[in-house]
């Protein structure tokens, strides 16, 4: 018995120049407002951009958004909808607001699947927004999709950061493109996880403040565009990702 | 036409299975539909025969069905998936991702959503017969 499905993930995402995961080995640290954040960012600079929420059992990204009534086309597999300007997929379309409790075996049946059938056009950049920790989402798409490229989020705690360079040193053994990583709710001038990404020949990209006014943006990517946050993830896209960043 | 996408795959697959086996002509190919997906056949079948490639000109595809067994890990009941009553919406998103009847499928004895799909999930190619 074969997987069929396997076959056809790169054909998928064979029209895409880049795809970038925003992970963490931690969870709560920001990686869906700095994926969602980061999609804009660079749809805004006229990239064509997907977002891609594989945190199946705890979706935030269509929040963020403020995705209300999009819906999926079917047309010979599932076509993503545009949501303010980004071609976006979720599991949400099929569970809605209910709980998704999945096993591991099951976010790797429905990641698989997704990733088979998702017909996204021709991007510059599909930004994935995973799930936490380094099981079954991190290491089938380092199985799957050998090209995705990985930006890590922290935040200043130690707590957060342990558990970030557990990852690290799995991606670094395993040879994965580490694009940087970004401390997040930044509260102090302490210059700790810089030195210490460093250390590791991994590119610091950058502080993000701890800033109030994210929660008030969420839902309205006007807002949200307009935070200290997206201001920090503009430079970084700027820096790493080959984007003007005026 | 979701039915599309998992032909795709199939023919995707069977292609570089009868690539490295060095099948000139590819006779025959066996795939497996769990019912949990509820794959329209017809549309399965109209699609390999719109996208196979010209090795495969001849092939006979032969598609089984598999009944889903569901598998309650909590109380360790067993039951099949035509025992569940689903509304339409509920069976289509079932039909697109099979992993979300964790959402909507509860085990008929305790309740429970934790189950296992033992059986039974989606389109699984078996078996590929050709000439080299």
């Amino acid at each position: 018995m074969v997987d069929a499905r396997t076959s056809m993930i790169k054909e998928r995402l064979k029209r895409i120049s880049r795809i970038i995961a925003v992970s963490s080995g931690k969870g709560g640290v920001g990686k869906s407002l700095v994926a969602t954040t980061l999609a804009l960012t660079l749809a805004r600079k006229g990239c064509k951009v997907g977002l891609f929420d594989l945190d199946f059992t705890s979706p935030s990204t269509h929040i963020i958004l403020g995705a209300k009534d999009a819906q999926p086309k079917e047309e010979k597999g599932i076509v993503p909808p545009v949501v303010k300007g980004l071609e976006y997929m979720s599991l949400i379309y099929y569970c809605g607001d209910n709980a998704a409790p999945l096993r591991g075996a099951d976010v790797s049946n429905a990641l698989i699947e997704l990733l088979a059938v998702t017909r996204w056009s021709q991007l510059d950049y599909l930004v994935i927004d995973m799930p936490p920790g380094i099981g079954d989402a991190v290491l089938d798409l380092i199985r799957l999709v050998k090209r995705v490229e990985f930006l890590i989020v922290t935040t200043p705690s130690r707590l957060a950061f342990e558990t970030v360079k557990k990852q690290l040193s799995l991606l670094q053994e395993l040879k994965m493109p580490i694009i940087g990583v970004v401390e997040n709710m930044k509260m102090n001038s302490a210059q700790s996880i810089q030195q210490q990404t460093e250390k590791l020949g991994i590119a610091f990209l950058g502080e993000i403040p701890y800033d109030l006014k994210v929660e008030e943006a969420i839902g309205d990517e006007t807002k949200l565009l307009g935070t200290a946050l997206a201001q920090k993830v503009k430079e970084i896209a700027a820096g790493r990702l080959c984007v003007d960043g005026n | 036409m979701h039915e599309w996408a998992l032909a795709e795959a199939v023919i995707t697959a069977a292609t570089q299975i009868a690539t490295k086996e060095k099948l000139k002509k590819v006779t025959e190919v066996t795939v497996s539909v769990g019912e949990l997906q509820q794959v329209e056949l017809d549309i399965l079948k109209f699609a390999f025969s719109q996208l196979k490639p010209a090795s495969f000109k001849n092939a006979k595809f032969r598609i089984a069905r598999a009944k889903t067994t569901l598998q309650c890990r909590a109380c360790g009941n067993t039951w099949l998936f035509t025992k569940q009553k689903l509304d339409k919406s509920t069976a289509e998103a079932i039909h697109f991702v099979p992993e979300v009847a964790h959402t909507y499928i509860k085990c008929l004895k305790c309740g429970s959503p934790d189950f296992e799909i033992t059986e039974g999930r989606g389109v699984w190619l078996k078996n590929i017969k050709g000439t080299r």
